[in-house]
């Protein structure tokens, strides 16, 4: 887009912010128009990182296509898997066993810690704060270790498939993640020490990139995008799926809709999830880690739609089947795509600066948006 | 709202309106022609008040195309489906994202993946696709590409 580049007619400056760019975190590309420093409109240019998901879904079986979501939003990859193995499952008619069911929505809360540390620590890093990310990759890198005992990687793990999870527990997890919680509450505390009631970090948040309740909708935001402005929208609490029924846990909403609401909705919902594993993590139902399915499944002519809640909002998992082993059509309704097309709005009107602490509150993950 | 009652509350906006048996919510097949009388009605209509558009697509199915819409009210907490069938050698709709804001997004990249044109909406181009893409658009069913694999 270079022939964009330069001073328009009225003066306006234009710019390019990525796509090779560190505080985009990946491949992200903004074209900006600039008033002096203020912003007049921001332009995403997609599709650095897109690798044609659905299309290739097409070609993939049921079983197949799930290792490939893994690698959307790969800072929720549990959850991107759980949504698939659900959405078979829902076609399928397959009973999962309570002890999968557990061992799912453990691995799931995991990964939400995981994403939102990393979230923490680059999104302060963006501001300039930069000892926060080694402690928040302290923290992370010990879910991650966690996780590669049981499931066998760090990142793209493929662990939940049609039926139930890939296989057990690995002896030591209860141990470890029991270790690692009864940590990390005061971890949690020290973020805050360190962080959250800082006056320069505050200052830079507070006010910065409204987003109306009425918005939010609009735009389609979810996740703590829109929980921020008060817009309640947790799938979990909302359209319960395995066991979220059973454990207690509220739904984090601020209503200030600015930048640190939505950094407050993060920082809260760490202190749910460890509260959800703490009342899993001792009563881990004994049975079957899978149920028994076909070596090929089919679903049956239809179409499917199950909706769950990533670190960073609404996955939507759309199954259009036609009877094959292959499915007819797949669609991602990612959350990243939608949180991205609210950015411009937000961001009109305010200071180039202060555009880091938007995108870094959208929590954006480049590869789920192009997907 | 439950979904008999739902139904009826449709069926008096838009007594043309063909309900689909079978699935997990309430889907409606509309008319290419109703839909922008009948998205702004569901917006607008208070008993309604369908406020968010959590997924737009379109499903390829060789003879014609289907614009599907999924369609969630934040107040009431009902779902619904819309599907509209649209011809696939002259695609055309009207956008809804003077509506819901979120579809302008949606609705830029079933324009370059399907080549359907969205009639009225105030920003039309490629977001995914490299500038100057030519040819078939990638995710109609006939599309194939010789470089890259897409297929097994």
């Amino acid at each position: 887009m270079v022939e964009e580049l330069g001073t328009t007619t009225e003066g306006d400056l234009i710019i390019n912010v990525g796509p090779q760019h560190p505080a985009t975190h990946g491949v992200l590309h903004l074209v900006i128009t600039l008033n002096g420093e203020t912003i007049k409109k921001v332009e995403p240019h997609l599709g650095y990182i897109h690798r044609s998901i659905e299309k290739m879904c097409e070609s993939l079986t049921y079983r197949q296509f799930i290792y490939v979501t893994s690698r959307m939003d790969y800072l929720s990859a549990h959850i991107n898997n759980h949504a698939c193995a659900l959405c078979v499952e829902k076609g399928m008619q397959i009973e999962v066993p309570e002890r999968a069911q557990v061992i799912r929505v453990l691995m799931d809360e995991l990964t939400r810690i995981a994403s939102h540390e990393l979230w923490w620590g680059a999104m302060a890093m963006d501001l300039g704060a930069f000892t926060p990310f080694f402690h928040a990759f302290r923290e992370r890198e010990t879910i991650n270790d966690i996780m590669e005992e049981t499931c066998g990687a760090r990142l793209t793990m493929n662990y939940m498939v049609p039926g139930g999870v890939m296989a057990d527990l690995h002896p030591d997890f209860q141990k470890r993640v029991k270790a690692f919680i009864s940590l990390y509450r005061s971890k949690i505390k020290e973020y805050d020490e360190m962080l959250t009631g800082n006056i320069i970090f505050q200052n830079r948040m507070k006010g910065v990139g409204y987003l109306s309740p009425e918005d939010a909708i609009s735009y389609g935001c979810s996740g703590p995008a829109a929980r921020g402005s008060g817009v309640s929208c947790d799938i979990r609490k909302l359209y319960p799926y395995e066991v979220y029924n059973k454990v207690q846990f509220e739904e984090v909403l601020e209503t200030a809709g600015d930048s640190f609401a939505r950094y407050m909705v993060r920082i809260r919902e760490m202190n749910q999830s460890v509260s959800i594993i703490e009342q899993l993590i001792d009563n881990i139902p004994e049975g079957d880690y899978q149920a028994k399915t076909k070596a090929v499944l089919k679903l049956p002519k239809g179409e499917f739609y199950t909706r769950v809640e990533t670190a960073r909002g609404e996955l939507g998992v759309y199954i259009v089947s036609e009877g094959a082993t292959t499915p007819y059509r797949i669609k991602f309704r990612s959350p990243g795509f939608s949180n991205l097309s609210a950015l411009d709005h937000m961001a009109r009107g305010s200071k180039l600066g202060d555009l880091v602490a938007m995108m870094g509150t959208l929590d954006l993950v480049i590869p789920d948006i192009d997907r | 709202m439950e979904l008999e009652e739902l139904k009826t509350n449709i069926t008096e906006l838009l007594p043309a309106a063909a309900f689909e048996e079978g699935g997990e919510w309430l889907t409606v097949h509309v008319e290419p022609s109703a839909w922008a009388v009948f998205a702004s009605q569901l917006r607008h209509t208070d008993s309604l008040f369908f406020d968010y558009l959590f997924c737009l697509t379109c499903v390829d199915w060789k003879t014609h195309l289907t614009m599907v819409y999924h369609l969630s009210s934040v107040k009431y907490r009902h779902n619904m489906v819309v599907k509209i069938k649209i011809d696939r050698n002259k695609p055309e709709i009207e956008t809804v994202s003077n509506i819901w804001r979120t579809a302008e997004f949606h609705e830029r990249e079933v324009y370059e993946m399907f080549g359907v044109q969205f009639i009225n909406h105030p920003d039309l181009r490629l977001l995914i696709l490299p500038d100057g893409w030519e040819g078939k658009k990638p995710l109609l069913k006939d599309f194939d590409d010789p470089v890259n694999m897409i297929k097994l």
